[in-house]
């Protein structure tokens, strides 16, 4: 009987799994490089029901950047490959700036081996070209890859399109911790609760994710390995026990509590020893952010009479305030380089996210929402993914650095929230 | 056995939904929206408009409820809440004689404990609002315990933004939102 009971709980638990984030993008860069993405000869052989093809993913991976225009590229006979020879003036008739073309092959191990090169067809160069072994259940993971190439030979910085996110849906009166590729694709279950889940963070290595749930009705701090589903704890200590963030070298965790008092940040091993006071204000200090050198924890802090953002040696000694704007200054996330810092600014009755540019101090507002919330930097810092209410409903969007490329996030019939970006591929 | 097995899916299912307390709701008609303005009218949120009586009390509830303060409309015990502006954890005026009621109720039965839970609207950081509700539910807790009752009796938590009583995006749901709520056993 206790087995049947349990079996109706998991099935009204797993019950209507099929929805997944889809992206649409609202905002593109003012230049976008022309990019020719010609079928890759033989790709065919990969399709499997209705997988798209590598050519078509790499290509929908570079448009989503908002950084490429994609050209609608015709089936050519016979077909080319990154051995054929390239007729610039014909790619450049077709105003393509670049191009890629590549192959396909069966190997005899049942794998597939695909090639492609790149070719910059205004400076009529070869850039490059890489092949790939693949099964075809890494279809997309190639894709992927193939694209971050691209990316990184033609803007030099290193693409994300490999990487994975991590978010919470609110279905109904349920909360689920999912991870998906960046493209929204492969979404995963990682918990589904009837209480809130908050505040997921990526392990450096990318194999875990802290988070805060509330499904012992009150915040205990867990970590969770991203291929088991096993729960760990943390930290579940007296009053709450939130916010936890990784040290760059992933050691070390902060995390809030209250077990003394008020929220006052403290660090942690990740498997719960080693408990070490840090903050010891009279108010509130809480979402503890390590800058990526580790020499540094942001906070936000009411110490000074409202919530703002200081910064702390993470070896602990004396907080200096970061943000002197407003009243209302929160979540501090510190960009990849250690240059930025993005935050959510109140401005009268809006909450919208901003930049802080920590050698000049200049803010730039990012977005014009009025509910922005959880930052959450591009593991190359050129995207911020974010959270916010458009029409009622919980959305993330992702704006570029310089506020121009958008895109907005969502999942049919939920509410989305809490994102946050993984790191690069190793 | 089949009946059985038809009640226990039936209440397999209905844990899927959320027991959410069956807590007063504050009327509606909270209208002022100027800063600082913007908490619901105290002694109205749990006190029904219209007179009530005994039949009322009877009607959705246990036999028991009959002649238990804490249930009982007429009786300031029956107010569980205190609310706030935004950003703010200290405690009006208008609720310090809830507050001191609930003190006296504590003092006189040693045995009876309570949780107090805080909470804020949906807007800004969540992990600052789970500090903040933190604040506010341990500021009532104080307030307690200043009036006599004991550190065993009362617990404070916060449930930040996360679980709102109100839905809506506005200020008058926000409002509502803005709150703590004293608790005893069987009410969470």
């Amino acid at each position: 009987m206790r087995n049947l009971l349990a079996a109706i709980l998991f099935a009204c638990a797993a019950w209507p799994a099929q929805a997944q984030l889809s992206i649409e993008i609202t905002g593109a860069g003012g230049q976008r490089i022309a990019i020719a993405v010609a079928p890759l000869a033989g790709e065919g052989a990969l399709l499997d029901g209705a997988n798209a093809s590598i050519s078509a993913i790499v290509r929908a991976d570079l448009e989503r950047s908002g950084l490429f225009r994609g050209l609608e590229v015709p089936r050519l006979v016979p077909q080319l490959t990154e051995a054929s020879s390239v007729n610039y003036a014909e790619w450049r008739s077709r105003l393509a700036d670049t191009l890629v073309l590549g192959s396909v092959a069966a190997r005899p191990d049942g794998r597939f081996e695909v090639r492609f090169r790149l070719y910059d067809v205004v400076r009529q160069v070869a850039l490059g070209g890489v092949a790939y072994t693949l099964t075809r259940e890494q279809v997309r993971a190639t894709a992927h890859r193939i694209a971050d190439y691209v990316y990184e030979k033609l803007t030099g910085e290193k693409g994300v399109f490999s990487t994975r996110i991590a978010y919470v849906v609110k279905r109904g009166e349920r909360f689920e911790l999912q991870v998906a590729d960046a493209d929204g694709a492969n979404e995963q279950a990682m918990l589904v609760s009837a209480e809130p889940i908050i505040s997921p963070a990526w392990s450096p290595d990318g194999r875990r994710l802290a988070y805060v749930s509330f499904q012992n009705k009150k915040p205990i701090v867990y970590v969770q390995d991203i291929e088991v589903p096993k729960q760990q704890i943390v930290a579940n200590f007296k009053g709450s026990n939130s916010a936890p963030a990784w040290s760059p070298d992933g050691r070390r965790l902060a995390l809030v509590l209250t077990r003394d008092g008020n929220s006052q940040i403290y660090l942690i091993n990740p498997d719960g020893s080693n408990l070490q006071r840090l903050t010891r204000s009279s108010g509130i200090d809480t979402e503890p952010f390590f800058s990526p050198d580790g020499q540094w924890l942001f906070f936000t802090s009411d110490r000074g009479g409202s919530p703002q953002i200081y910064r702390m040696p993470a070896a602990g000694g004396d907080a200096q305030r970061v943000t002197f704007e407003g009243s209302y200054n929160v979540s501090p996330r510190v960009s990849p380089d250690g240059k930025n810092l993005a935050f959510i600014m109140r401005d009268g009755s809006r909450f919208q996210a901003a930049l802080l540019d920590l050698n000049t101090r200049q803010v730039q507002v990012l977005t014009d929402s009025d509910l922005d919330e959880s930052p959450s930097f591009a593991p190359n810092g050129r995207q911020i993914l974010l959270a916010t209410i458009i029409a009622g409903r919980g959305v993330l969007t992702s704006v570029s650095a310089d506020g121009r490329v958008k895109q907005r996030l969502t999942v049919s019939a939920a509410d989305v929230r809490e994102p946050a970006w993984g790191p690069l591929n190793k | 056995m089949r009946a059985l097995w038809i009640v226990l899916i039936a209440s397999a299912l209905a844990a899927c939904a959320t027991t959410q307390t069956p807590d007063t709701q504050p009327p509606a008609g909270v209208e002022d929206r100027a800063p600082g303005a913007t908490r619901p009218a105290p002694g109205t949120q749990s006190v029904p408009s219209t007179p009530v009586t005994g039949v009322d009390l009877s009607a959705g509830r246990p036999a028991s409820d009959a002649g238990n303060p804490l249930r009982d409309p007429a009786s300031i015990l029956s107010q569980r809440s205190v609310y706030y502006d935004f950003d703010k954890y200290d405690i009006g005026d208008e609720f310090k004689p809830v507050i001191e009621a609930h003190a006296k109720y504590l003092r006189e039965h040693g045995v009876v404990k309570m949780l107090i839970q805080g909470n804020t609207d949906e807007r800004g950081s969540r992990e600052y609002n789970i500090a903040l509700g933190q604040r506010r539910a341990e500021g009532v807790k104080r307030m307690l315990l200043l009036l006599g009752a004991r550190e065993e009796q009362v617990e404070a938590v916060s449930l930040g933004e996360e679980k709102p009583k109100e839905t809506g995006h506005d200020e008058e749901a926000w409002a509502r939102n803005r709150r703590s709520d004293m608790l005893y056993p069987g009410e969470y």
